[in-house]
Formats: structure tokens, sequence, C-alpha cells
């Protein structure tokens, strides 16, 4: 169970959260099809640090934006997603 | 009855020697005393059998005095809290215990299967494998009969009568293990005021301190931990936990403890949970675990009798019990030097010991000499006689001297292993140190700290130096430690070096006749591990899988160094390049219902009742989960079946008036200026031109182009949309819009708030709802054309507020009126008042279901996951310049595919069949019946007879379906052996040109 540190909620059980996915600039909507499909098909899967989105959906309902290393699971960073979303 | 304990001495021990204990095993009496445990409570009172091995069925009697235990497995209690494979060598002696030996038949003593010995050489590792894999057809029968043969204890039959808890908590240091060095440790750390944790398995602190005849700051071991005990009881920031098993390290500092709060006491006092499963978040863990002794390999190391040195001398000085008479120990070590004089000076009659080396410190030797210890050097045991030990053969190494020593009991050591588990666990790396002869911690971990014994450090001095270290260290790093707090006097011990070993991992087949064991539990033997090097399986996981050496309740606690230096042994490379297995959690094996804890029965999973709730318990409706939702089914009434129940409530809908309770489907308030934009983005049809006041059916994809799901969407304001989710994905739906609102469209000025639970939502459906509604509100025009289909209408109704959603699920004429939901009964009861006089009833959902069948609404079934708009024949709706989530990958070829299966109604051809839901669509019943792959045309997602139509109904997906209307298919549900011509009909049953929903008779 990792323990995450909401900068919102302070920290909290992984129990509270909910992974969504990698982080990735989410296409506008008439993105070519490709771009949609690379989107949501395409992971990096990384060994190491991974850029994430969790949701505080038993907590302050913020999505965070987490680096956490996937063999070590050390959490690098947190913070909200909202405005440090990845530019187009 | 005598309550004589032959093999217990007169003095010394840990007990409580006041009162005797009774207790049973495999029916016959026995007593020990308050601080025994089964193990040594059965060895005082000369008990020698205690088990049948796993596989060879082989006599077996205690073999260790701790949880490493691989042949004491115990079934524990009777009834239904019975627990099989448990521990004698743990189990504290209780008045009125009751154990039975296990994987014995018909009796201990004599036991059916034990001619699996005379058959040995046809079970090998892998015997399993090899043997049952063919004719295939015969399996059935292999295996009821490996099933029978295998296990050892029994499940408990009845449903467990105790209760388990969790408790979650923190502290900044961590102490796991109470021997020496994790008492200097939690001494030390105690000092700096952090909250310190000890935990240990055991009933009583102090580990090896309670049996070593050593001295602790110039007191006996054992006194000093009476004394630190207390002193660590002072400390309000201690908190010490006995019987408290640390069975797992997981990420950021949580760690779980078992703590067997009542184990050890004939009947849990009431309200006290049986075991208690700690989550414990720590700053920092000194893990002061300990080591394990591991055995010699030589032949029949399993008989009665033999047991491990250090078990011998734990059982003499802290049981007070000799459990033997005429002595033997086996070693390769000088360790072991300590049990042969403990036990002389306990009053064996003779003590033997033997060791393999050619070189030992003669001081060593001559003390045991002085002691009246006889000494074989440079020798081993070849055999070991008698069915339990009678005698032994001991061969000087260079060939010479041959003698048969006679014994009843033999302790043997083969060197000790550091208990890694915990730290390897936390994710450190182990490196074989060859002067040690042992896997020790190669790096430090930046939370965890392994001391004492753990971390190869074997002398008393040096395990109380390092623990006294670590506590200090552990709290340094905080700026609040008073200064002076830290540098901890470790407590004193007279200096020593580790004890000196020189390994000997097998006596050889050519000295010594016998099954040379090496996993005792598993029955593992050098043959079998030689076999599956000869068979390639090197690596060790596979030599573990293989063989099983180290499976079990025990896990290869005492056996997998020996298993692994075999190992690489055969491979002919250091034990360093084999590596171990995986250490997982848990450390000891863990009752089931722990993990579970309290989270059991109705506390399985929380519930959610609609405001109503209460009035549909006290109709007696049966309920059902939706979700984690309860919703009634039907309203049964006096004498009527359930069938005819919503059989009735869809005919009172069709022909009169009903009343549903919807409170539980999905709503979420969307505000803002640009909460119509929003709108556009996540549903892929128009809203665009949604009036204030209306309403409209709502379809969201999801990024990949599937239906997400489905609902309403209503207009209340000018920037104020009240949006409707199925209650399934209610929770769903809303994370996924705030996922969007503040990931992908953070400029977007708008919020999105679930009101699930703010209001009570009923539907009123059926030709008589308007008037039923006009009857409730006097003051209100609700004709067609004040309050159409698909209109909102804000009201009040006694200065309350409530909404009227003219919208239809069922097809007919219906409302759905929202409220606060504290208000929802009253409502519900006045409704239920006002159509009364158009012959009203509640209906639940199974009449829901089926009246959304009969007008062909899709429902969860429908959506689930794999179809598109124009799968669910509403293709039509879809925006076709894009402009919403999903637009660009709906347009994959394979989801526009015009030959895709669609939605389709079915109907018997006969009238009477009735249709199964899930039976697969094929052309013909021959092909149907056939054996093999059938060319599958579709299936069958929804059905139900319908009371209005006089016939089975059913949706369906079919191959190309709209354009097949008026075909024939079979609906085939071989497993129920029903096959069903079918007539692929329009899914919409009821009322296809909408006259009854917008008020009109059909």
């Amino acid at each position: 169970m990792q323990l995450f540190n909401c900068p919102f909620c302070g920290p909290r059980d992984q129990s509270e959260f909910t992974y969504v996915r990698e982080v990735a600039p989410v296409p506008a909507l008439d993105a070519s099809q490709a771009t949609w499909q690379a989107y949501v098909y395409d992971r990096d899967n990384p060994r190491g640090p991974h850029r994430e989105w969790w949701h505080h959906n038993h907590g302050c309902r913020q999505i965070l934006e987490l680096v956490r290393d996937t063999l070590t699971h050390e959490v690098s960073s947190i913070q909200a997603a909202r405005g440090t979303r990845a530019t187009k | 009855m005598s309550q004589k304990q032959p093999n217990r001495l007169e003095q010394g021990g840990r007990l409580a020697r006041g009162q005797a204990l009774r207790f049973s095993f495999d029916g016959k009496t026995y007593y020990g005393y308050q601080g025994d445990t089964l193990a040594s409570a059965l060895l005082a009172n000369g008990v020698k059998l205690v088990g049948r091995s796993f596989k060879y069925h082989r006599p077996r009697g205690i073999y260790s005095a701790g949880p490493e235990e691989p042949n004491a497995l115990m079934q524990l209690r009777t009834g239904a809290q019975t627990e099989p494979n448990t521990r004698a060598t743990v189990i504290e002696l209780f008045d009125g215990l009751e154990a039975t030996s296990q994987n014995r038949w018909p009796s201990l003593r004599f036991d059916w299967r034990a001619i699996n010995q005379t058959f040995s050489a046809l079970l090998p590792a892998g015997f399993y494998y090899k043997t049952f894999m063919w004719p295939k057809k015969f399996w059935m029968f292999y295996e009821h009969q490996i099933r029978r043969a295998a296990g050892l204890g029994k499940a408990p039959l009845h449903k467990d009568p105790d209760h388990y808890a969790y408790e979650y908590a923190h502290c900044e240091v961590l102490v796991v293990g109470a021997g020496p060095a994790g008492l200097s440790a939690a001494l030390a750390a105690a000092r700096s005021g952090k909250r310190v944790v000890l935990a240990d398995e055991r009933s009583e602190l102090g580990g090896s301190a309670l049996w070593e005849n050593k001295l602790i700051d110039n007191l006996h071991a054992s006194e000093w931990v009476d004394q630190t005990i207390a002193t660590l009881r002072g400390y309000p920031n201690v908190r010490l936990l006995p019987r408290s098993t640390v069975t797992g390290v997981y990420d950021h500092g949580l760690v779980t403890v078992a703590e067997r709060v009542t184990d050890h006491l004939r009947q849990s006092p009431a309200h006290t949970p049986r075991q208690r499963l700690l989550h414990l978040r720590c700053e920092r863990v000194i893990l002061a675990s300990g080591s394990i002794e591991r055995p010699l390999v030589f032949a029949d190391n399993d008989k009665p009798g033999v047991m491990l040195a250090s078990a011998l001398r734990t059982y003499i000085n802290q049981y007070a019990v000799l459990p033997g008479r005429e002595i033997v120990i086996f070693t390769n070590n000088d360790d072991a030097y300590r049990s042969a004089l403990d036990a002389k000076r306990a009053g064996a009659q003779t003590v033997t010991l033997i060791d393999t080396r050619r070189t030992v410190d003669a001081e060593l030797v001559n003390r045991l000499r002085s002691a009246g210890i006889e000494y074989f050097g440079y020798s081993y045991i070849t055999a070991v006689h008698g069915q339990t030990v009678q005698a032994i053969s001991v061969l000087g190494r260079d060939g010479t001297g041959a003698q048969k020593i006679a014994c009843d009991l033999l302790g043997n050591s083969g060197g000790w292993s550091p208990t890694v588990h915990l730290y390897s666990q936390a994710g450190g790396k182990l490196r074989f140190d060859d002067k040690l002869t042992a896997f020790v911690p190669d790096s430090l971990l930046p939370t965890l700290m392994t001391v004492g014994a753990a971390n190869g450090e074997y002398t008393l001095a040096g395990a109380l130096a390092q623990g006294a270290l670590a506590g200090d260290q552990a709290c340094a790093s905080d700026a609040n430690v008073p200064q002076g707090a830290l540098l901890y006097h470790a407590p004193h011990a007279e200096p020593e070096t580790n004890f000196a070993l020189e390994p000997l991992w097998q006596i050889s087949k050519v000295a010594s006749q016998g099954k040379r064991f090496v996993d005792i539990q598993d029955d593992v033997t050098v043959e079998d591990i030689e076999l599956a090097h000869r068979e390639n399986f090197r690596s060790v996981e596979h030599l573990k899988r293989y063989t099983t050496l180290g499976m079990g309740t025990d896990q290869g606690k005492t056996s997998n160094v020996n298993g692994l230096a075999l190992m690489a042994a055969l491979r002919e490379q250091p034990i360093a390049s084999v590596g171990t297995t995986t250490f997982r959690p848990p450390y000891t094996p863990v009752a089931l219902g722990l993990f579970g804890g309290a989270d059991t029965g109705k506390h399985h999973t929380p519930v959610r009742r609609t405001a109503l709730h209460g009035w549909h318990v006290a109709q007696g409706a049966p309920m059902t989960t939706v979700g984690h939702w309860l919703r009634p089914k039907t309203y049964l009434r006096p004498n009527e079946t359930y069938e005819a129940a919503w059989r009735r409530e869809n005919l009172t809908v069709r022909q009169a008036v009903g009343l549903v309770d919807v409170g539980t489907l999905g709503k979420i308030d969307i505000q803002g200026p640009d909460a119509l934009e929003f709108i556009q983005r996540i549903y892929c049809n128009n809203f665009a031109n949604l009036a204030v006041g209306k309403l409209r059916y709502g379809l969201m994809l999801r990024e990949d182009g599937i239906v997400m799901d489905d609902g309403t969407v209503a207009r209340l304001g000018e920037h104020h949309y009240l949006v409707s989710t199925t209650t399934a994905n209610a929770g769903k739906v809303q994370s996924y819009l705030e996922l969007m609102l503040q990931v992908a469209w953070p400029e977007l000025r708008c919020h999105a708030v679930s009101v699930t639970e703010q209001f009570a939502q009923f539907a009123l459906a059926g030709p008589r709802a308007r008037e039923t509604l006009a009857a409730l509100l006097p003051h209100c025009d609700v004709t067609d054309s004040a309050l159409p289909h698909l209109a909102v209408l804000h009201t009040q109704i006694e200065g309350i507020e409530l909404i009227i959603y003219r919208m239809s699920y069922s097809g007919e004429c219906a409302y759905e009126l929202a409220i606060g939901a504290d208000y929802g009964e009253d409502l519900w009861l006045r409704l239920l008042e006002c159509g009364q006089a158009f012959g009203i009833a509640v209906y639940g959902t199974e009449a829901m279901g089926v009246l959304r069948i009969e007008k062909g609404h899709v429902a969860g079934n429908e959506l689930d996951g794999r179809t598109t708009p124009a799968d669910l024949g509403l293709g039509k709706l879809v925006r076709k310049n894009g402009g919403f989530v999903g637009a660009a990958l709906a347009n994959r070829s394979g989801l526009t595919d015009t030959r895709r299966a669609s939605l389709v109604g079915l109907i018997p051809v006969d009238g009477t069949a009735k249709i199964r839901a899930g039976s697969q669509l094929v052309a013909t019943e021959i092909e149907a019946r056939a054996p093999g792959v059938v060319a599958k045309q579709g299936f069958v997602s929804s059905s139900t007879p319908s009371e209005f139509l006089g016939h089975s109904i059913a949706l369906a997906f079919l191959d190309n379906g709209a354009s097949r209307l008026g075909q024939e298919v079979i609906a085939a549900s071989p497993l129920s052996n029903e096959f069903v011509r079918v007539r692929v009909v329009s899914p919409v049953f009821v009322d296809p040109d909408n006259r009854r929903l917008k008020g009109g008779q059909s």
C-alpha cells in the first residue's frame, strides 16, 4: 500500500486514489485518428520514473500528477494536474 | 490421573509451575505449565512421535523450538474453531487445549500410506507431472485420488465463529524482534521520545536471551530481559507487542503485523477479536529478527528424536525440559557445543559430541572433556537406528573408528541462516558470506536497518552494540530529538568472535545408507535435487517448483540454504551465483480470516439506500443490489408468487399507472458559462438547440468510440444543466467528467457536481399518469400542451421545490419527479394516494426491466463495452461534424463496418417458447447441435416473458441485423439444451410510433 502526499489533503493511503493513466497531452477533439490512436493505445510503460495521473476520488477529487518510479515506487513529485497539463 | 511430566527438570525455565494445565493430544490427556508451548509440553511428557510426513508418511517428531518448525504440525481445537497445520512449537499451552496429529490413517502409530516409503523409488521429484499427464481423460480419476492423499490438516467445515480486526497505526521506529539486539535498539530509540513499537512473534519478549546461558550487564540474560521490559514499559512512547508477527514489509513504510490477541486463551473474551492485523506506517524499521539454525544432511536425519541443536538447549533452558537421557550432538560448528554443555549441566546421563571438522579450538574440546562429554572429531554419523532414535553409528572421516552409540536424542547443527525475509521483501539484496556460510544483507536500505544475528552478527556483545547504534540512528535525523538523548551506551556482554564453522553440505551416500532429507516438511531428499539437476531444472526457482523444496507451511526456513548449496555443488558454481528464491509475504502462515478483518458478511461492502428504502423494506419487497445500491425487485401481494407480482406490475403500468423509485440513477449538476460547450464535448449527440426547460436523451462515448453510458440531459437554466447517468456508471462518469475538466479542458468555465443523493426521484408511468400528477398538483397545468414529452417543469409543493421531467423509460406517458431527499417518502405516499382512483401500483426492477425490453430501450446488457451507437440503432443521433470525445476513433473501419452485429428484437416462432438470455444465434438447429466450432451470428442480450404481449421477447445482437427483419434463426443454449426458433423483428415491441408515449393510446 503506497502513501501519496496529496497537495490538498496531506499523506493518504493509496486506497483513496484511483490510477488514471500515464500523463500525455489529451489530443484536441479534431485531432487526427492517428493522434487519438496513439493517445489511447500507445503507452511507454518504462522501468523507472513514470509520469502518471491519479484521481484522489476518496479525498479531494482532484487529479494529481505524480512522477513515480515503477520499480521502487518512490514518488519524486506530486502536484495538482490542473494547470500542469502537458501542452500540445 | 498422574500429573507427572517425566522429562521435566525440577528447576529452571520460564514457567509458572503453580498450576498444571491439562491438555490432550490425539485424545490422551497430559499436563504442562503456563509458559510452555504445546511442543515443550509434549516433550516434557516424553511424546516423541507427533506427525507423519507429507509424501512418504514417515514418522516425525518435534524438530525445532520456533516458527521454523517443519514437522510438528497440529490440528488445533475442534469443531468450527479447528485450525490445521499449526506449529506446536509456537502454540502457547492453555488449559483444555486439544490437538490432534495430521496426515495419518488410521492412527499415528500405524499409518497405511507409509507404504509410500516402500515405493519411494517410484515417487521421485516431478512424479505427478510425469505420471498423471496421460491418458488425458483419466485426470478426473487421478485428481480425486491425489486430492485425498494431498494436504496435511483438515480445513474447518463450519463458518469461523471468531472475529478479526484491523488496526491502523503510525510510529517513527518499529523494532522487529525482541531478542538482545531488538531490546537494545528499543531502549536506545525510546530515549528520543519518538513513538517506538517493539513487536515479537513469541508470547514472551526476549528472544535468545530467554534460553542462552549468558550474562548481560552482569545479570543472567533472562533477568536482564525482565529488567529491560520493565524499563521499556515505563516509556509512554513505547508500545510492546508480544504475540505479534511482522508478516510483510510493503511500500512507503507500511508494515503488517499479525497480532494473536486471544489465541493463547481457551475462549476469546466477549468483544475481543481473536487476531488483529495491524497496518503500521513507520518511518524507520530496525530488523532484529535473529537467525534460524539449519540441519545437517545425513541418512535418516528426519527420525523422531532428531532435532536442531539449539532447539535442545531452548527446551532445557527456557522450558526446563530435558527431552532425552542419552544425547548426541552432531555439528560442523562451534555453536552446538553450547547445547552439549547445557545438556550435561541439566543432568543428561551421557552426552556425546560428533564434529565433522578436523580442526577445532582446543579450548572448546577441553571444556567438553572436563564436563564429561565424549568427543569425536573429524567424524560423521552414518546411520540412525530405530523408528525413533535409539542409537547412531559414527565413523571417522578417514574411514576408521566405526562405533555404535546408544542415544535417545540427536541434536544437529549445520550452521545458522540470518532471518532476512523482511529485508528481502523491502527490496534488499543478499550477499553470500563465505566465512559465515550464510546469506546476509548486502546493502543499506534507506529506512530499514538490520542488526544482530539477522545481520550476520552472531555474538551477543555485537548484537547489543548494533541494536543500540541503530536505535540512536533511527532517531538522529529528527531535529526535535533533544541533545544528549542519543549516544546511548549498549548493554555490556563479554566480547567474543563469531563462532567457527566449516561447511559440510551432505554426508555422502557412500558413507551412509538411508534417505537424506534436505526439506523435511516436503520430503525432498538429496536424490530429488540431483534428479532435478539431471533433468535440467537448474534455476533455483525451477528447483523449488519441481522438487517442492522450500514450499509448504515453513517455506524452507531450515532447508533452503542446504538445498541451494547442493544445487551449487551440482552446477559446480559458488553458492553466491546460484542465488535464493524470492522471499514473499507473509513470513509465517496467517489465518485467512485475519486478512478479511471485520469486512465480512454485511460489512463486506458498503450499502447505499435510496430515500425510499425504509418504505420498500416495510412492504417486504425482496431487494437486489445494483452496484452498492439496494433496490426493490417487486412488491408481492398476499398469496402472490414472485413472478405473478412483477407480471401484474408490468400490466398495471401499461393499463393504468405505476410508480417506481429511480433515486439510484446518477445525477450530475453542471453549471457555468461553458456548460453547454462541455456537454457538447462529452456527448456525441447534439444539445446546441436544447431550449431551457427541455430535456433530451444523451449518449456518451469512450475515447475509443465505444458507448460508455447513456442518460438524459435537462436544461434547467441558461448555464445550468442536470444530466442523468445509469445507476451502474454514475461513479465512473463523474470521475471521467472531473478528469476532462481538470486535465483536458481546464479553460472551460463550468463545474460538474454529483447530486445523486440529494434528490429522491421516482417515475410515474402509464396511461393514467397525467391524471395522477394533476391530482397531486391541482395548481399546475400538466396537460400535454403545457408539459409535453421531454419538457421540464419547475414547481413547488407546499413550498418545497419539485422538478418534473417528462420522460419515459417504459414507453408510457411518464414523469420523473425529483424532490429533496428528505421529502421523498412524503411525496411518494401522496402520489400513491392521488393515484388510488386511477389504479396505481408500485413496481420494482423486474417490471422495469420488462417494460424497457418491450420498448427496445438499451441497458447495461446492451451497453457492454463493445457496442457503437450504430450497433444499438442509435447511429443517427451522432453528430456528423465531430467535436466530441470518441469521434476520431469511432471512425475506425472495424467500428463502422455495416456487417457488425446490431440490435434486433426476437420473438419465438411458435409463440410460446422462452428465449434464454445469453443464447447464441446460429443459422440452423443442426448446426447448433453439431460438435466443434459453430458459425455464430450473434447472441441474445436481454430476454423476458411479456405479460402485455402474451409471449416471450428478446433483444439481441445479430450480424447485419438491421437488414434481416423477418428472417428466422436459432437461439441456441446448449448448456440447458434449448434450441428455440426465433423470428427477427424490430427491437421496439410496444408502441413503435410513440403514441402511448405522447399520451394517446396505441
